[in-house]
């Protein structure tokens, strides 16, 4: 089956004028299949250090501070845009809206898609949830239950994840 | 260009409702398609547009989809209507496609039981949507279903494998072993047969033959006293299981006997209106053993005051005409050929009724002025 012209002009787009903080690159044998990185939001517990090694030059580059990096995987099915994109973290992330499978408690993926709706946006959003964990309507319940009993345990916990996991590959 | 499919041919029906949010006709027909088909929305379906609330309206949809999606959108449509209206239930009976109104409000559920009967013949409560249960009110069916469900077996089993410790109450399974027994709670020492102090047993271990000493008989009492309540229990749960699976066996009577009123009607010249009788009996042992069913449950959380007195004697009358009923009922095909056995089978059908209708007018009377339960 023929590309839908939809999907075509997303990713195109999604190369021209890529979203700061974002990437998704379709592959090359499945264009409805993206490998995606999303970078934590700065302020965030999911923002990342530098290595060590980095840390005393990582001081000179302040306007370019390190940051945790998490891959994803989208994918379009047929009904797309119809239906949301299916994706999932599959970077490890402690979080209460993100169970062990990385699945994504969010609701532009489930009763709030609009068709209208593009890859960019909902990546943005999940960039925004990284930034504003809720765990009142949590996935992972006992992710949720810690951030509600003692917050900054929570937060040093996904800090302590981010560095372990969410390192950006050496190129 | 449509933002949906980011299609720009030249010529492209579009289509927008009045907040301007303008796409293909394409595009809006596979939305409304994964809406209704894949979904089941109807009544809420919104404008494609993020954001945007607007309700896709009942004109709009007829322009745009085949009839065939448009008659589903109906059903639906029709489907929310109904569940959302607090007048009106579905029919639960099975290919049931109806829909009952009664106007009952949730506040009066404790005063009356809304029992209503669909055009099917299906009787159901408009409170909870269950099976018949009058005279229960909703509440306490609820409570006493939750119960039964929890208790029943296990009440069966503790009742029948264990004691309880003489001295702390404790429930004690003896699994094994000697009669001596030593309570894991309180450390109290007793026999398993006699429950006495085992102190009191001298020399003869392991052979209780003390059966007349004080101490036993005392705990043999007050054994007796904690097993008031499960006793209680289980003598309304066995009157309503027992109603229950008879109403069962009468049933299958009457699909048995109705194959050989068949075979009656040719040997003996009696027509099919003849034999009509019989299907009005079974009507009745089911309807009235569904009734007496529930007087158990109703029974058992009643607070005894005068007015209990009348109630069991409603219910002794009822269940005794019942239980006759299915007697003559249960006579082998040639003598129901007999006319006077049609006759007595009439009068006791109508005579069934007739008490079940006192029962229950005896009973929505006193819960209509409020009456007490122990809950």
């Amino acid at each position: 089956m023929a590309l839908p012209k939809r999907i075509v002009k997303e990713t195109e787009r999604l190369m021209s004028e890529p979203v700061p903080g974002i990437s998704a690159v379709p592959h090359e044998d499945n264009l409805r299949y993206f490998d995606v990185e999303i970078h934590g939001p700065s302020g965030s517990p999911y923002e990342g250090e530098p290595p060590d090694n980095l840390r005393l030059r990582a001081a000179n580059y302040m306007h370019t501070p390190f940051r945790g990096v998490f891959k994803l995987e989208l994918f379009l099915t047929d009904d797309y845009p119809m239906v949301p994109p299916k994706i999932r973290f599959l970077t490890k992330i402690y979080h209460p809206n993100v169970d062990k499978l990385g699945r994504i408690c969010l609701d532009v993926l489930k009763n709030n898609w609009s068709p209208a709706l593009q890859i960019r946006t909902i990546l943005l959003s999940i960039q925004a949830l990284l930034g504003a964990p809720n765990p009142d309507d949590p996935l992972a319940a006992d992710v949720a239950k810690d951030w509600k009993e003692d917050e900054n345990r929570a937060i040093a916990t996904a800090k302590e994840w981010t560095s372990k996991y969410a390192v950006p590959e050496s190129k | 260009m449509c933002d949906i499919c980011c299609d720009d041919d030249e010529g492209l029906q579009s289509f927008a409702m009045k907040c301007g949010h303008r796409y293909c006709v394409n595009c809006y027909r596979h939305y409304l398609t994964q809406k209704i088909r894949e979904e089941g929305e109807a009544a809420r379906i919104q404008c494609p547009a993020e954001g945007c609330s607007r309700i896709i309206d009942a004109r709009s949809l007829d322009l745009l989809v085949t009839p065939e999606l448009s008659g589903r959108y109906q059903e639906l449509l029709n489907r929310t209507y109904v569940e959302d209206k607090d007048t009106l239930k579905w029919c639960p009976a099975p290919d049931c496609e109806n829909a009952v109104e009664c106007g009952i409000k949730k506040k009066e559920l404790d005063k009356v039981v809304p029992t209503v009967a669909c055009a099917c013949g299906y009787r159901f409560c408009f409170g909870c949507i269950l099976s018949d249960h009058q005279p229960a009110p909703c509440e306490l069916v609820k409570r006493w279903l939750k119960k039964c469900a929890d208790d029943s077996e296990t009440a069966n089993w503790i009742s029948a494998n264990t004691k309880e410790c003489p001295k702390c109450n404790s429930t004690i399974e003896k699994n094994g072993g000697c009669n001596h027994m030593t309570c894991r709670k309180c450390k109290h020492e007793f026999c398993w047969m006699c429950m006495g102090l085992w102190s009191e047993h001298g020399t003869s271990w392991y052979n209780c033959n003390r059966f007349e000493e004080k101490s036993g008989t005392d705990a043999r009492d007050a054994q007796a006293k904690s097993r008031v309540s499960l006793e209680r229990y289980l003598h309304y749960y066995n009157r309503y299981a027992n109603h229950e699976q008879s109403a069962r066996l009468d049933k299958d009577m009457y699909t048995k006997t109705e194959k050989k009123m068949v075979q009656l009607q040719s040997a003996s010249g009696m027509s099919w209106i003849e034999v009509q009788y019989l299907n009005s009996a079974s009507q009745a042992l089911q309807t009235c053993r569904q009734t007496l069913k529930w007087t158990y449950a109703f029974a058992f959380y009643l607070a005894r005051n005068n007015l209990t007195e009348i109630f069991e004697d409603n219910q002794k009358d009822l269940e005794l005409a019942v239980e006759n009923l299915s007697e003559m009922f249960e006579k082998p095909i040639a003598e129901l050929a007999d006319s006077k056995l049609k006759v007595d089978i009439m009068d006791k059908t109508s005579y069934c009724n007739k008490r079940r209708l006192i029962l229950l007018q005896d009973t929505a009377e006193n819960l209509a002025n409020g009456m007490s339960f122990k809950l």
